[in-house]
């Protein structure tokens, strides 16, 4: 936090905040393995579509439904087995790593800047503008998530920009819960005071003094949200409603994988799993930043 | 409390208004009723009759609010796929929504109150940590593959239990613990920072004190106003669960709202949609109402404040 930096007053023999954020951060093991995680997938889902040598879309229907290398019917040129028509598990497992991690980031960008706007206007300004926040908040909170986003889907024509657009603009209003009562906190300081008096524009000290204060509640969220967008849109592509075939996202190879339930498990739990490890990953490191950056944690 | 009341229910008729605004116009925005109904093989003169006959041609506010005055009046129009009232529509399936609701809400406050109270009297212990990983491990979990996995598991491997159906009560097994499971770590977290607060307070001291015994102190005194956040909580929990019931429903083909819900969509039978909307929102509004007013009742600084 940038009103820790002021670190004059602080005996020589202490450690400089950098160095206690840096204990703190690797003292939390929710945190490092989260981080841990979501980088191997991370560099998987970037890295991993060069180092093998199959395409996610090249069916093969001489080789259908190959089960993965620990089966005995398996078969280490395609290491995680073959879907139902023929294409490489693993390639098709990389490429919807990717669509999950562009979603989550697209989704948590969209409704980061609706809610954040949102949020810090209503904190700030407080009175009539607090009001109307607060009861679109209400509203936006009544109305059942992933039937308003399946509708939405099913009326535009569901495709991957129109999954992202109509997530983005639904799951806003955590950030504006969250970011309305940081700002609200930070607008009572005295050097927001201080700012007001040499007067300083309020467009100037909500970026120049409220912003540095809830920087760190934003990430917070942010990484939250992704991770509620990666579930929910795994659960739109599994109603069908969401990523399109043969596009490969998680959610949609478990619905793809479900008519093979009884013989070929396999097939919907290596995407569930993965599913699970991600979104885990991301809410582990949220809570651990979360944990390390508030103040009662120091 | 009366002015609390009055204020209350004021917020929430306006709510419900917005919501009731949103889901129609949402959904008459995006696309174009009068060709779904006609469907593809359909000339422009039968597109032009449709609009005429449903009503479509008229803007959009006079739509609406005809709607809703039809909706206010029990009236929630006719299904484009079944020819059927949607009421009658609802008043099949919204039973079998209804019952896997109230069971998934049991199953998430049996599971997730004394497991946080048992967290909070004994912090950092074994059962702590127990709670705190089920807690983050059910937030990860996506409801449609943990379903699929329970089915493996104990209709597959262990035949225990059906996978679908409503036939008996062991129908609704399944499904209560997969919809009831993402309730549970918000409740179990609130009830263990809440106990965690009320027994450090001085009233639980002076009881202790008294030497009153320790399962009174605990479920007597320190339970009681722990739990009050949690009413409110269990009240919107239950709302999302209404719509997560869509997701459920479909995985274990249970006939209840929320699969009625995904159908309609599938079909853009959009009079069905807009009705199981509304029908869901204003559950939310109404049940989030009745909470706080709850709280106001038993809480006098929440409805002072």
């Amino acid at each position: 936090m940038a009103a820790t930096d002021i670190g004059q007053s602080a005996p020589l023999s202490e450690p400089s905040p950098r160095e206690l954020l840096l204990r703190r951060i690797l003292g939390h093991k929710g945190l490092i393995f989260g981080a841990s995680v979501l980088t191997a997938i991370l560099a998987a889902a970037l890295l991993g579509p060069f180092l093998i040598e199959h395409d996610p879309f090249e069916q093969d229907l001489k080789s259908r439904l190959v089960p993965p290398f620990w089966y005995e019917r398996g078969d280490l040129s395609h290491p995680l087995g073959t879907d139902h028509l023929g294409r490489d598990y693993l390639a098709r497992l990389l490429y919807g790593a990717q669509i999950s991690l562009f979603i989550g980031f697209s989704v948590a960008l969209i409704s980061g800047v609706i809610g954040a706007t949102l949020g810090i206007l209503a904190g700030y300004l407080g009175g009539r503008v607090d009001t109307v926040v607060m009861f679109l908040i209400t509203t936006r909170l009544a109305m059942p998530v992933i039937l308003v986003a399946l509708a939405v889907v099913a009326l535009i024509g569901s495709s991957l920009q129109t999954v992202i657009l109509v997530l983005g603009f639904l799951l806003w209003e955590r950030y504006a819960l969250v970011l309305r009562s940081c700002t609200m906190q930070a607008r009572s300081m005295d050097y927001v005071e201080a700012a007001k008096a040499q007067g300083c524009s309020t467009f100037r000290i909500l970026l120049g003094e409220i912003m540095p204060n809830i920087v760190n509640n934003l990430i917070v969220v942010a990484t939250l949200e992704m991770a509620h967008a990666i579930i929910l849109e795994a659960a739109l592509s599994f109603l069908g409603l969401g990523v399109q075939p043969p596009l490969p996202s998680w959610g949609l190879m478990v619905a793809e994988g479900r008519e093979f339930l009884l013989f070929d498990a396999w097939l919907i739990t290596i995407p569930g799993v993965m599913l699970f490890l991600l979104v885990l990953a991301i809410n582990l490191l949220g809570d651990g930043l979360r944990d390390v950056t508030a103040p009662e944690g120091r | 409390m009366i002015v609390y009341a009055a204020r209350r229910l004021g917020l929430a008729l306006l709510v419900a208004i917005a919501v009731s605004a949103a889901s129609f116009g949402l959904l008459y925005l995006t696309g174009d009723p009068a060709t779904a109904i006609v469907g593809p093989s359909g000339t422009d003169a039968d597109i032009e009759n449709i609009r005429r006959v449903y009503g479509f041609d008229r803007p959009i506010v006079v739509q609406y609010v005809d709607w809703l005055w039809r909706a206010l009046h029990g009236d929630l129009g006719i299904s484009f796929f079944f020819k059927l009232p949607v009421d009658d529509l609802l008043a099949n399936r919204l039973p079998i929504t209804l019952t896997l609701g109230v069971t998934a809400i049991a199953f998430a406050l049996l599971l997730a109150i004394p497991l946080g109270v048992a967290a909070a009297v004994r912090p950092n212990s074994a059962i702590d940590r127990l709670a705190l990983v089920l807690s983050v491990t059910g937030q990860a979990l996506p409801s449609f593959w943990f379903g699929l996995m329970l089915i493996v598991l104990f209709s597959v491997i262990y035949p225990i239990l059906p996978s679908s159906g409503t036939e008996s009560w062991k129908s609704f097994v399944l499904p209560s613990v997969v919809l009831g499971y993402y309730a549970t770590p918000a409740i179990m977290r609130l009830t263990r920072s809440g106990m965690i607060e009320v027994l450090g307070s001085d009233y639980i001291r002076t009881a202790r004190a008294k030497g009153l015994y320790r399962s009174s102190v605990l479920f007597k005194h320190a339970l009681r106003n722990a739990i009050i956040p949690v009413v409110s909580l269990s009240a919107a929990q239950f709302g999302f669960m209404l719509a997560g019931s869509v997701v459920v429903e479909s995985v274990f083909a249970l006939q209840g709202a929320g699969r009625l819900a995904w159908e309609s969509i599938t079909r853009g039978d959009l009079p069905t949609v807009q009705a199981i909307i509304l029908v869901f929102s204003l559950a939310y509004v109404v049940l989030t109402l009745l909470a706080d007013l709850l709280n106001a009742w038993l809480d006098p600084r929440i409805r002072i404040a």
